[in-house]
């Protein structure tokens, strides 16, 4: 481990990346993400990688794509007007099963909508964004640490999985400083290589695409794809939990809209009710089972708090509402939650007011 | 019986299978010369296809080399990843006219400013062929598509556009030429342009553009043998054939680029 060191999110982030091997950026300016942009130009010429300041957003996810199929897993990052013209390229990315890491310090929309904070892309990012029946691993850092940890974690789902990792941040977590320390080094990730174009020597010609058209084998490879997220699905959920049970209400977040809610946690103690928090790490996979048996074994009702008009919302009622009732607190076009409003809403839900 | 002299072989980077296209359609001679200068250049194991979007999608199931589709129009973004990625391989794009001119034309005109060390083969048939005949940046004027039922129109749709003349009008590209496949001369002719643009990506001079005026009878309406005319009467005029930009033969001054 290195010294602790007070960054902030786009940087600490920009760093991570360069520590889990990351060698290829591409990406076009927009707020509030611009100091990965400047990080990545300034640092990987340092590391004898390659920067491009590409034309569009189109472009940048197409270089993604293209260093990607040579075995080099590249990153781009963006804001949510950028990130949605990167979807066309996300889809062929995901078809084409080639890893890359996409990164979205979303703003306030819908269209230029503000440079605020927001959550308003998490359908978007969780439902697939681009054309096709697909999904990628969407996580949700909530601390400058976690910008760092979770970028290192993105480039080794993309390579374990051979699919997109896209990091849904948010203006704060991009701009406020925190410490953060980095690992010297990561674990050094052995991927299987069979399938990247380095030239055909001694070995029959290979294709990437996301083209079939003779019939029935666009479902065969549609059916493989499925089966490889249902094991990601088992395998990668991240969430995390603190006093989910013993307590009169469950509060439910993600990155910025958390942070509110660990507060609001403390209020509602001084105030004689005991909250439970829930955190998913990974939006995609999302911990419905997990949810569900917090729900079922303690009944108690849950808070879904965000930045949006109720987004992650719908997955934690398909989880959570079978069993016990599921309650929701939002802001809208870059408001953030305070932890009182938070506490407000509990009360009012506990009839406590 | 005299002895039997072999001329002429298949070129090994051309994969013996028949091919889709349309009887007279220009894109097999241009696949064929391409696999022709991969050969005498002996890059087949380092070499990289970008398709494209269009009737060439499947130019991976002719050409015996490692590939890779893009997006329509976004070849050049892909190629650019490949060949920064890894600068050994021969990477080149097989783009048409709506690929390149239009949805496409930003990420040609981009890699080729950055000076990008790949080659573009851009397939000019004045027409959207693999969706069925509708209106190209290419169209030639008074032409007939399913998208200009009375002719292209310089009110409604303006001029055609010439790629080659654009291309070089930016600084950095280093080669671009306009050549034409409409007959054996030029056919030849065009084979030339083409290796001397793969020879120039070999010795990593930067971007690389040839351009082939082709037909395409089938949306054209134009029977084969009459569309090879019509490449000459009706294309090459406006689409001049002949090298836009060679800067290992001219010197460009770029002193006042710099702010220093
Ligand atoms: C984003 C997107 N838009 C439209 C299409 C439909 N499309 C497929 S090929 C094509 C035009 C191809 O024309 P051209 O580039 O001239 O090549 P040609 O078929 O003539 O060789 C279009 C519009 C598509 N596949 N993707």
């Amino acid at each position: 481990m290195g010294e602790k060191q007070l960054l902030a999110g786009n940087e600490a982030l920009g760093e991570a990346a360069i520590i889990a091997g990351c060698r290829h950026y591409f990406g076009y300016p927009i707020t509030p993400q611009n100091e990965i942009t400047a990080y990545m130009a300034r640092r990987l010429p340092e590391v004898d990688g390659v920067f491009i300041q590409s034309e569009s957003e189109i472009a940048a996810i197409n270089m993604v794509l293209g260093a990607g199929a040579t075995g080099h897993t590249a990153m781009t990052s963006s804001s949510s007007p950028g990130i949605s013209l990167k979807q066309e390229g996300i889809s062929y990315i995901t078809g084409d099963e080639v890893p890359a890491v996409v990164v979205n310090v979303s703003r306030g929309g819908p269209g230029l909508g503000n440079i605020a904070p927001s959550q308003s892309d998490y359908f978007q990012a969780t439902k697939g964004g681009g054309h096709g029946d697909y999904n990628i691993f969407v996580l949700a850092p909530h601390t400058v640490q976690e910008m760092a940890d979770l970028t290192i974690t993105a480039f080794d789902l993309a390579e374990k999985w051979r699919m997109v990792s896209m990091i849904l941040a948010d203006g704060v977590l991009g701009q406020m400083m925190e410490p953060c320390t980095f690992p010297d080094s990561v674990p050094e990730r052995n991927y299987p290589k069979d399938w990247i174009l380095d030239g055909k020597k001694g070995r029959e010609k290979r294709l990437i695409c996301s083209l079939y058209l003779v019939e029935g084998v666009l479902e065969k490879h549609n059916e493989k794809l499925q089966k490889k997220f249902k094991k990601a699905e088992k395998e990668e959920i991240r969430f995390e939990e603190k006093d989910v049970e013993g307590s009169d209400i469950l509060l439910v977040g993600y990155g910025t809209s958390f942070r509110g809610q660990i507060e609001a946690k403390r209020q509602l103690g001084e105030f004689g009710v005991k909250a439970g928090l829930f955190r998913p790490i990974t939006l995609w996979p999302f911990p419905y089972d997990r949810l569900s048996e917090i729900a079922e074994k303690t009944k108690m009702p849950a808070l879904v708090v965000e930045m949006n008009a109720g987004q992650m919302l719908e997955d934690v009622r398909m989880a959570y509402e079978r069993f016990a009732p599921v309650h929701f607190y939002g802001r809208l076009g870059g408001g953030i939650p305070t932890p009182e409003a938070v506490t407000a809403e509990v009360k009012k839900i506990l009839g406590k007011g | 019986m005299a002895k039997m002299k072999t001329v002429q072989t298949r070129p090994e980077a051309l994969i013996d299978v028949t091919t889709h296209y349309c009887p007279g359609c220009g894109h097999g001679i241009i696949h064929r010369l391409i696999a022709e200068v991969i050969d005498e250049f002996e890059i087949q194991d380092r070499t990289v296809l970008v398709a494209p979007v269009g009737c060439s999608v499947l130019a991976y199931n002719y050409l015996d080399v490692d590939a890779i589709e893009a997006a329509h129009g976004r070849a050049p973004a892909v190629a650019t990843g490949i060949k920064r990625a890894n600068p050994n391989l021969i990477v080149f794009t097989y783009q048409g006219d709506g690929d390149l001119a239009a949805i496409g034309t930003n990420e040609i005109i981009h890699a080729a400013n950055r000076g990008e060390n790949f080659t573009t083969i851009f397939v000019n048939n004045a027409i959207y062929g693999m969706t069925g005949g509708q209106l190209a940046p290419t169209t030639l004027i008074d032409q007939i598509t399913t998208t200009t039922p009375r002719g292209r129109s310089v009110g409604n749709e303006g001029y055609p556009i010439r790629v080659c003349e654009l291309v070089s009008s930016l600084i950095t590209p280093y080669y671009v030429e306009r050549v034409s496949v409409s007959n054996a001369k030029n056919v030849r002719k065009a084979k030339r342009a083409i290796k001397k643009a793969f020879q120039f990506q070999i010795e990593g001079r930067g971007f690389t553009l040839v351009e082939l005026l082709s037909s395409c009878p089938t949306n054209w309406s134009i029977e084969p043998v009459a569309s090879m005319k019509w490449v000459d009467e009706k294309m090459e005029p406006f689409f001049p054939l002949g090298v836009y930009r060679d800067r290992s033969k001219e010197e460009v001054d770029v002193s006042a680029a710099s702010c220093k």
